[in-house]
């Protein structure tokens, strides 16, 4: 437990000085709502169901900064340290192993919800940002979907020889998966050949469920992206789990 | 013969195969506790593969593992927790502090060893504001040697610790050794630096392709091998290079531009060409050049220098 702590801490100080390599989840989101918040403002409309392009909009970039922990942070920097022999260090560290794995988690989970936390004030600050749904089940949902998009990222992890591999795979899934995804641009502006593929897209899931929530959907009516994120843990987890390398 | 029970680590017909490649090929040694156990041998004679094995990194296919007086299973914390190892190809966070290092690695731990006197006891203790990446090679490895050190472990693996470091950083490193060691702990180390380990350790084994090719103490193994002793003896008169052929102690006398280098056993050669010089009243310059651990090696595996390298 005090290995965990120290850890987490730790990867906190290293992110503080390294916050530059965090551009994609901390500064990304908040510049594009600046972008097309300036555009097209907050203005309740119809085609939103009577709330404003920001309110939509901000739930969606939640999902593309999730999707970002788990497609670009986890597997560029597992496999990069793992290049680097730090990863191994942990082999010879008593129960090092599970203390990384407990710590990595809990890290990315944090600077994800900075990364969301950012945007959300910015969206409060400058565009009066609506939200309407329940408090607590907008965490859970956000929750479940983070440590889903966690998992793949530990998966990729696995997966990758390099740092450089893992870089490039993750920027090739990660940018298509963001614009079929709904989470830059809404689901419904999507032609119906694109939207074949977005079934396929995990974000597609996240982004769906969070708007849902964001604005007091019934559970019904999220009951698929539930069911998907939770599989996506599962699946993800255990595969990581038999295939990881240190 | 040692008793049993001062053997810290026993290692027994270990193989170990990549594939078609046999890594470690039946390799048996033991440690004793408190000394500086040397395994040399060239680049990819198996020696990281071995120590891997024994640090229970790495599974093996064959052979026994002893080390505590327990048999080692890979992955085992009971082990993890009285070992310190240094991994030949391992980094830290460029922006991570020297006494951010120790102090994160050492929460990993319930017995620790107050890694501000581990500082100063590897000399590094100025260092410990800097970051890891601001480090020179010698202060890495200085680093390395006290996270290894920080469980205040009973045996310490160190994996090629000297490579890449300059001569200055590597005497460094030596003086540092025998310092360890003072402090009771067993060694076991891997270098291709026949000196090193003929100035460090107290046993070695020399691998090659995965076999054991020699053990036992650097001095020893020089001398039993018979590995000559060469002497040059240069001159600005003319000498004869008959004079040393009769001397029983002379293997081969050749003459190499202009300079007479003598073959021969054991010390007795030295005294012998002593005599004779000094009994006809040459003037000469005398180079003594005593076996090593090197001669052994190449003798051994039949490489020549430029192999060896």
């Amino acid at each position: 437990m005090k290995a965990v702590c120290k850890m987490v801490f730790i990867k906190t100080k290293l992110f503080i000085r390294e916050i530059e390599g965090f551009f994609f989840t901390i500064f990304f989101p908040i510049i594009m709502l600046l972008i097309f918040g300036s555009i097209y403002g907050n203005k309740p409309s119809d085609y939103f169901g009577g709330f404003g392009f920001v309110d939509v909009s901000v739930p969606a970039y939640i999902g593309m900064i999730i999707a970002i922990t788990g497609f670009m942070s986890i597997p560029i920097s597992i496999a990069s340290d793992r290049e680097r022999g730090i990863l191994k260090r942990f082999r010879i560290l008593p129960g090092g192993s599970m203390i990384a794995m407990v710590s990595w988690i809990i890290f990315y989970y944090l600077i994800t919800t900075i990364g969301t936390a950012g945007l959300i004030i910015t969206g409060k600050l400058l565009y009066g940002l609506r939200f309407t749904g329940n408090t607590l089940i907008i965490f859970l949902l956000y929750s479940l979907s983070t440590v889903a998009f966690l998992s793949i990222g530990f998966l990729l992890a696995s997966l990758m020889r390099s740092a450089r591999s893992a870089n490039a795979i993750g920027m090739s899934l990660l940018f298509p998966m963001m614009f079929f995804s709904g989470a830059i641009i809404p689901m419904r502006s999507l032609p119906a050949s694109i939207k074949h593929i977005s079934v396929y897209l995990p974000l597609t899931y996240v982004v769906d469920i969070m708007q849902k929530g964001w604005f007091g959907g019934a559970l019904h009516s999220y009951r698929i992206d539930l069911f998907v994120l939770s599989g996506i843990v599962v699946f993800s987890f255990l595969i990581a789990k038999l295939t990881f390398r240190w | 013969m040692v008793k049993e029970a001062k053997m810290i680590l026993k290692v027994n017909n270990l193989k170990k195969r990549y594939g078609k490649v046999k890594a470690v090929d039946g390799i048996s040694f033991s440690v004793k506790r408190g000394e500086i156990f040397g395994v040399l041998g060239p680049n990819g004679a198996g020696k990281t593969t071995t120590l891997e094995c024994i640090e229970g990194l790495r599974s093996y296919d064959d052979g026994e593992i002893e080390i505590f007086g327990e048999k080692m299973t890979t992955n085992n914390d009971f082990f993890k927790k009285k070992m310190g190892i240094q991994l030949q190809e391992s980094s830290l966070p460029q922006r991570m502090k020297v006494w951010e290092a120790l102090d994160f690695f050492s929460s990993f731990y319930n017995k620790n060893v107050d890694w501000k006197d581990l500082l100063v006891r590897l000399h590094i203790d100025d260092k410990r504001n800097n970051y890891f990446s601001n480090l020179s090679g010698g202060e890495k490895q200085r680093v390395f040697v006290a996270l290894a050190m920080i469980n205040d472990p009973e045996i310490l693996f160190l994996d090629e610790i000297t490579t890449g470091l300059d001569p200055q950083a590597r005497r460094h490193m030596w003086k540092t050794m025998k310092e360890i060691k003072n402090m009771g702990k067993t060694i076991v180390m891997s270098t291709h630096y026949m000196e090193e380990a003929e100035y460090l350790c107290d046993r070695v084994i020399i691998v090659d392709r995965g076999k054991v090719i020699a053990g036992g103490a650097p001095r020893k193994l020089i001398n039993n091998l018979g590995i000559k002793n060469r002497i040059v003896v240069e001159s600005k008169e003319e000498v004869d290079p008959g004079i040393f052929k009769d001397l029983k102690s002379v293997c081969d006398i050749s003459l190499k531009d202009g300079k007479i280098e003598i073959v021969g056993t054991g010390t007795d050669v030295l005294m012998d060409i002593a005599r004779v010089i000094t009994d006809r009243q040459i003037k000469v310059d005398l180079q003594y050049k005593t076996a090593n651990l090197e001669d052994v090696y190449l003798s051994l595996t039949g490489y020549t220098k430029e192999d060896a390298i």
